[in-house]
């Protein structure tokens, strides 16, 4: 026998659990420490953001949430990676890419608060908004990609998907395609280790998440998750050989998801405490913080000052969301067509004559 | 002007709109060198090339997808599955993202794409080839549901569909896609897409159908006027959203109302046409409705299908029992 073909998965990480620098290849943007400050300022504000919300669940003042604690440097690297004509396709939970976006942090919280409009977000007028059927939004990415490529324009998609996700004929629907089409897609799975109560290694066989993109032909990579240098220069290497027509890329960001898998899900019923601490050792904050203060670019002191900015700016968030008011009934109807027909106009009348009968 | 037949007029209506619009693109499986297992889109990629007429992977997610993502991007996808009995993997981008895209962002976003699919039996195919289930898409709300049944008709209402700034289920009668040829000229012109066709003039019953039962509708309305019966006969085509006042008003006229169509009776869209005589029109029916469908069954392999299918005697029959019973 001869050998068809081989392939090899690596792994990149630049800083280790404790902050230690592993590489001695620094790309030009983590040389430069106030870029590397400004990213970890912004992961701290969305895990304050991420608390805040949660509590508000728990208070009764939102929805159902969907936390991301955990996933802050995946998330925060890719929504730094990319320009805003690029196109982002999340899941429901990459509140960390879509800040960098231009979405409101009230407008995450409108959604889940039970209202359509936070997906009319200020984040670009072309991206996705949250998708909750899962893996879905893989080829709603390709799909986008491949418009650009019809249009011959310089521009990448991006999305995300989960371990579970990866499971999903959309996925591999999404990257096969990407391939077939070299298409400017970019695919990260981010396997935070739980599908709800599903472990990781009850999805599949496969060694790897990342090795799923190698039956795509696209190029593959696994980065530590928790790592935001490993995962932004990742990300800038995907997004830049996209945008240049070299075809897709999967990307398998290897994190943990702290939180339950909603404010609805209690992971104590399925995964043991242990675990868990193990995995706060890891977590992507406490890393970049060591690093950035061993080479003395940032303080204590900072720190504190930079949770309570957050703090106030998430509170005035918060208040605008809680001063929202609802949609009027008719909001239900306008936006099923572009043009109202007879019968649901009807319908919409209806249910506002039956507004005025019970005020 | 030439004469054409109901495939030549869904490609004249494609060709049309793909060489004034260049956001249009047809994507789907051997659409593109092959023309389509039926050749509806034949010669498009010689004329538009092949980044506009696009063979996909073997995948209909993929083709339901990718066309999501297209029509949110401002591209005007046409999207086509093989068969209708191969459109259920993408329900899930039809009704989840397609018919939902605009609600879900209060109008940030749309979806402007034709999903469009050889529809019903008839045709002696295998298994998984002679689907009727126009019902499934006619309860999703966001979604219009077109169903062509001449070579004029299905010219206009595809130029209709794709213009539309909403998502498009454009079912086509393959059995009678090369019944008969008549002259479409190819003038771009686009049929309203909220409108039913009276197709004959009738005082005693209203025969309501769409599709490839129009052909035997008209037959069992030839059959009824030699009887000295006057069947008025209506092709529903646009069933979502329903013009329901063109219904209503013959049925005001005939106190009759037939409804015939080819999917399982059960939930069919027939049954929400009842709903509505019973709702708006119980004071002028003098008879009970009556519904010519085929069986809550799964459509037979092809010895027995035209046993399934709705027949001119069935229709026939049905609208003797409306006159009888008044």
């Amino acid at each position: 026998m001869s050998i068809a073909a081989t392939f090899e998965i690596e792994f990149l990480q630049y800083l280790d659990a404790d902050g230690k620098l592993v590489r001695d290849d620094l790309p030009a943007f983590a040389r430069d420490i106030r870029q590397l400050v400004d990213l970890y300022k912004q992961m701290l504000f969305v895990r304050v953001f991420d608390a805040k919300a949660v509590a508000l669940q728990r208070t009764g003042k939102l929805g159902t949430y969907a936390s991301c604690l955990g996933h802050e440097a995946a998330h925060v690297a890719i929504g730094s990676a990319m320009q805003e004509d690029d196109v982002f396709a999340p899941m429901y939970r990459e509140y960390g890419a879509q800040f960098l976006r231009g979405v409101k942090p009230r407008e995450v919280l409108l959604y889940w608060g039970g209202d359509e409009r936070g997906s009319d977000f200020s984040g670009p007028a072309h991206d996705f908004a949250w998708c909750v059927p899962i893996a879905t939004q893989c080829l709603h990415a390709a799909g986008s990609a491949l418009a650009f490529k019809v249009r011959k324009e310089p521009r990448v998609a991006v999305t995300v998907v989960g371990d579970g996700g990866s499971s999903k004929g959309d996925f591999y629907g999404a990257i096969n395609v990407a391939g077939a089409m070299q298409l400017p897609l970019v695919a990260v799975i981010v396997n935070n280790q739980w599908a709800i109560s599903v472990p990781r290694t009850a999805q599949t066989g496969a060694k790897t998440l990342a090795q799923k993109g190698i039956a795509a032909g696209l190029e593959c990579l696994q980065v530590d998750g928790n790592d935001l240098v490993a995962m932004r220069t990742a990300m800038d290497y995907a997004v830049k050989r996209a945008r240049h027509g070299h075809g897709g890329m999967v990307i398998e960001a290897v994190t943990y998801r702290l939180s339950d898998h909603t404010t609805a899900d209690d992971a104590r019923r399925y995964r043991p405490d242990d675990e868990v601490k193990a995995a706060w050792a890891r977590e992507p904050l406490k890393r970049m913080k060591t690093y950035l203060m061993s080479l003395n670019a940032w303080t204590e002191k900072e720190e504190e000052e930079w949770k309570a900015e957050c703090a106030t700016r998430v509170d005035a968030e918060v208040n605008a969301y809680l001063e929202t008011k609802s949609q009027p009934t008719e909001a239900m109807f306008d936006y099923t067509w572009a043009e109202l027909p007879a019968d649901l106009a009807a319908q919409r009348a209806e249910a506002l004559a039956r507004d005025k009968t019970t005020h | 002007m030439a004469q054409i037949t109901l495939i030549e007029a869904v490609t004249q209506a494609l060709a049309y709109e793909m060489k004034h619009d260049a956001s249009v693109v047809v994507l789907g499986e051997d659409v593109g060198v092959n023309g389509g297992v039926f050749r509806a889109t034949q010669g498009l990629q010689q004329a538009f090339g092949s980044e506009r007429v696009i063979d996909t992977p073997l995948d209909e997610l993929t083709i339901a997808g990718l066309t999501v993502g297209l029509a949110a991007q401002g591209m005007k996808p046409i999207a086509e599955a093989q068969f209708e009995g191969f459109i259920y993997p993408m329900m899930e981008h039809i009704a989840c993202h397609a018919a939902r895209l605009r609600t879900r962002t209060r109008g940030r976003m749309t979806c402007p794409a034709v999903f469009r699919a050889p529809w019903g039996g008839g045709i002696r195919a295998p298994e998984h080839h002679s689907e009727a289930n126009e019902h499934l898409f006619t309860n999703i709300p966001g979604l219009r549901v077109v169903l062509p049944s001449s070579p004029g008709r299905a010219y206009g209402l595809l130029l209709a569909a794709i213009r539309d700034p909403d998502p498009v289920i454009f079912l086509e009668p393959k059995r009678i896609y090369r019944q008969y040829k008549e002259e479409v000229a190819d003038d771009g012109e686009a049929l309203p897409l909220d409108v039913c066709f009276v197709l004959r003039d009738g005082s005693d019953v209203t025969l309501v159908t769409w599709g490839a039962q129009v052909k035997e509708t008209l037959e069992a309305a030839d059959a009824l006027a030699a009887e000295g019966i006057g069947a008025e006969v209506i092709d529903v085509a646009t069933l979502k959203p329903l013009d329901f006042d063109t219904i209503h008003e013959s049925v005001r006229k005939t106190g009759r109302c037939v409804i015939v169509h080819e999917a399982p009776r059960t939930a069919g869209f027939g049954a929400e046409i009842a709903a509505r005589l019973a709702e708006h029109a119980m004071y002028d029916l003098v008879a009970p409705v009556e519904r010519v469908t085929g069986y809550d069954t799964h459509i037979p392999l092809y010895r027995l299908e035209m046993k399934y299918l709705p027949s001119v005697e069935r229709i026939v029959a049905a609208a003797k029992r409306t006159l009888a019973a008044s």
